[in-house]
């Protein structure tokens, strides 16, 4: 086991698969020469050569269709979006191309690729450069979207992204590249996509949350703890297949649920878990489910508005208080 | 880089080449023929797109591809499909929406795939197939095959980006692909020069810096020999070309659209039935000898047989069971 930080556990899964299996190949802008806008790919062009660390123009719809037709064609494509952000100018590929070609042609082209960047909340960098892109994905059949909060699960998701038949969304996030943990040598550790993780165990309420929410919750977990409240944190891990099993495990446990997501709340993953509890445990619940989620905007640049835009620890406080004196 | 216009004596065509070319242009025709029959009859639903008065450049351009060359097409893709040597039968189930058609009738008209002859799809957002194409050469090139990969795509995608960034992929890359659009003047009733500040299509590979070529897309021959040197040009030296096949759609832009008067003179249609592609070959044919009346007769017939058995398979093929709704919606 050794320590790493969370972008040395992707270009690590990258290194190794990339060793594992000739078929894999990485195309985007900047990760060659540059090595990489966030650095992920930092050495690879060196180690694989051009055949198979591929710089594009900025041309996201085109490279990103490329990868569509060479997955077609038998190669296991890793697309890097700089930021996920830029994957709106591909989603026609991603949604009508990857994401349909197995089942419109009755199973005889299958799309094995992935497609991952960093996403989600980051520091200052405002509207259109700061947002969660996972609801663009989840919704879509034939696509499966992954959001790892860990390095380890950085590594071990990635390795099953790029080992799956399917298009895969690995959304990453700009601030967690820096965070450091514990990652298993082994080249065969892999993590299976759709599996939820407990991050801490609790009997009072569950909290779902993944990405710097997750650590958002932990964080609460553990004053509520001094005040006598048991949080289970639970990070779904994968968001679409989702491991409804272990996720409803835990709050037929628990008997309350709330979910943190740092998206603006309306159809987000929030809405969606919220009601799948609902159907599945509501005789078990003795509250109803709460969202804490982003407001309701686009994200500001200035600093102290960039900082009301996610849910804030005393937010999430404050809700789970009132749902656990419920 | 030259715009061609070639023309070929009839003298030097082969009397096999001649059989095979008529063959399938007269297949493709009665196919859609009967298609269009069939959606009268409600056995075909949906959008329907017929290729009718372009077969020229679908059966000219694949005659010169290798059975191990790829294709790859937008929505009116009955011909290339057929062309390309996919089963008459199996076409017409997936048209009917039936289990044995080529996608199990998950796929319909627009979307139909045939992995055993290398046809990658039948795609319906204007301009998005233009992409996977220089991915599917990409692949090629990846794995040190010398397969090519043709692409057909219609005037009507030129304006959209991923045209120019295809183009340019492939430019850049050296891939082994053929881009050939058929112009057939009507983004569905948006005519070219109401799309396209520049209307030569094939000028567009100047900017690319590759090699381009216009061709008279209603003569089979003439497709042939701009296409076969493209097809050399991209298994020799791995060079992409963009061709512009100048042919015209004789029936509407799909069967909701019949009449197709409202953006085109019935004077111009008329004109242009002047030059189908079929009975310009067929006279080529006979007035140099290269085949009888009998002998196209007999293909007639032939063709006719097969396409009254592709709506006899297909009437009979069962509609897809309700489990394969959510089937195969992931690779297991």
């Amino acid at each position: 086991m050794a320590v790493m930080t969370y972008r040395e556990a992707l270009n690590l899964a990258l290194r190794e698969e990339m060793h594992r299996d000739p078929r894999v190949f990485l195309i985007g802008e900047e990760i060659g020469l540059y090595d990489g806008a966030y650095k992920v790919t930092q050495g690879l062009l060196k180690e694989f050569g051009e055949r198979r660390v591929v710089d594009t123009p900025i041309c996201e719809s085109g490279f990103t269709g490329v990868a569509v037709g060479a997955a077609m064609l038998g190669l296991r494509p890793v697309v890097e979006m700089m930021t996920f952000n830029f994957s709106i100018l591909a989603l026609d590929q991603i949604v009508n191309s990857a994401a349909k070609l197995y089942y419109m042609s009755g199973g005889q082209y299958s799309v094995p690729m992935v497609i991952r960047g960093p996403g989600g909340p980051a520091h200052q960098l405002a509207a259109q450069h700061s947002q969660s892109m996972e609801v663009y994905f989840y919704h879509v059949p034939g696509l499966k979207v992954v959001r790892p909060s860990t390095p380890r699960d950085a590594k071990g998701l990635l390795k099953s992204a790029i080992r799956d038949d399917n298009p895969v969304i690995f959304i990453e996030a700009e601030t967690l590249y820096g965070i450091k943990g514990e990652v298993p040598d082994d080249p065969e550790f892999t993590i299976p996509l759709g599996k939820a993780e407990i991050r801490r165990e609790g009997t009072d309420v569950t909290v779902f949350a993944y990405m710097g929410m997750m650590y958002r919750a932990l964080e609460v977990a553990e004053e509520l703890a001094k005040e006598g409240i048991s949080c289970e944190v639970v990070d779904p891990r994968t968001l679409r297949p989702m491991d409804i099993e272990t996720m409803i495990g835990s709050v037929r446990k628990t008997h309350r649920a709330v979910v943190v997501e740092a998206g603006a709340g309306f159809a987000g993953m929030g809405s969606e878990i919220a009601a799948f509890v609902t159907e599945n445990a509501f005789d078990d619940l003795d509250a109803p489910v709460e969202r804490i989620t982003g407001a309701n905007a686009p994200m500001p640049y200035a600093k102290n508005l960039e900082q009301a835009k996610t849910p804030s620890k005393e937010k999430i406080i404050a809700t789970i208080r009132r749902v656990c004196s419920a | 880089m030259a715009q061609t216009k070639t023309i070929t004596p009839a003298t030097k065509i082969d009397a096999d080449l001649a059989r095979r070319l008529l063959s399938q242009m007269l297949l493709s025709r009665r196919f859609e023929e009967k298609a269009a029959e069939m959606y009268a009859l409600g056995k075909i639903g949906g959008f329907l797109h017929l290729y009718i008065g372009q077969e020229a450049v679908g059966v000219g351009a694949t005659s010169v591809l290798r059975a191990d060359d790829y294709a790859i097409s937008a929505y009116r893709e009955h011909g290339h499909c057929l062309a390309k040597g996919s089963d008459p039968r199996r076409v017409m189930a997936e048209l009917f929406g039936r289990r044995d058609g080529l996608s199990k009738g998950k796929g319909g008209s627009m979307h139909l795939f045939d992995k055993s002859k290398n046809f990658l799809g039948g795609h319906a957002i204007v301009g998005a197939h233009l992409p996977i194409a220089a991915g599917a050469a990409f692949a090629i090139k990846y794995q040190g095959g010398d397969q090519v990969v043709l692409c057909y795509f219609g005037d009507g995608a030129v304006p959209q980006g991923e045209f120019h960034e295809s183009l340019n992929l492939a430019a850049l890359w050296k891939l082994p692909v053929i881009y050939i659009c058929e112009n057939n003047r009507y983004a569905m009733g948006t005519a070219i020069h109401r799309a396209l500040a520049q209307t030569e299509i094939w000028r567009y590979a100047e900017t690319y810096g590759i090699a381009g070529e216009a061709v008279d897309g209603m003569d089979v021959l003439a497709v042939r020999e701009v296409v076969a040197r493209a097809v050399e040009r991209a298994r020799r030296e791995q060079a992409p070309s963009l061709l512009e096949a100048r042919t015209y759609r004789f029936r509407g832009h799909s069967m909701r659209d019949p009449s197709a008067a409202v953006y085109r003179t019935k004077e111009e249609v008329g004109r242009e039935k002047e030059r189908d592609p079929i009975k310009l070959f067929r006279e080529r044919c006979l007035k140099g000898g290269v085949l009888t009346e009998a002998e196209i007769r007999t293909l007639e017939k032939e063709v006719n047989d097969l396409v009254d058995e592709a709506v006899a398979f297909a009437d009979a093929s069962p509609e897809p069971p309700l489990e394969w709704l959510t089937a195969e919606v992931y690779k297991e």
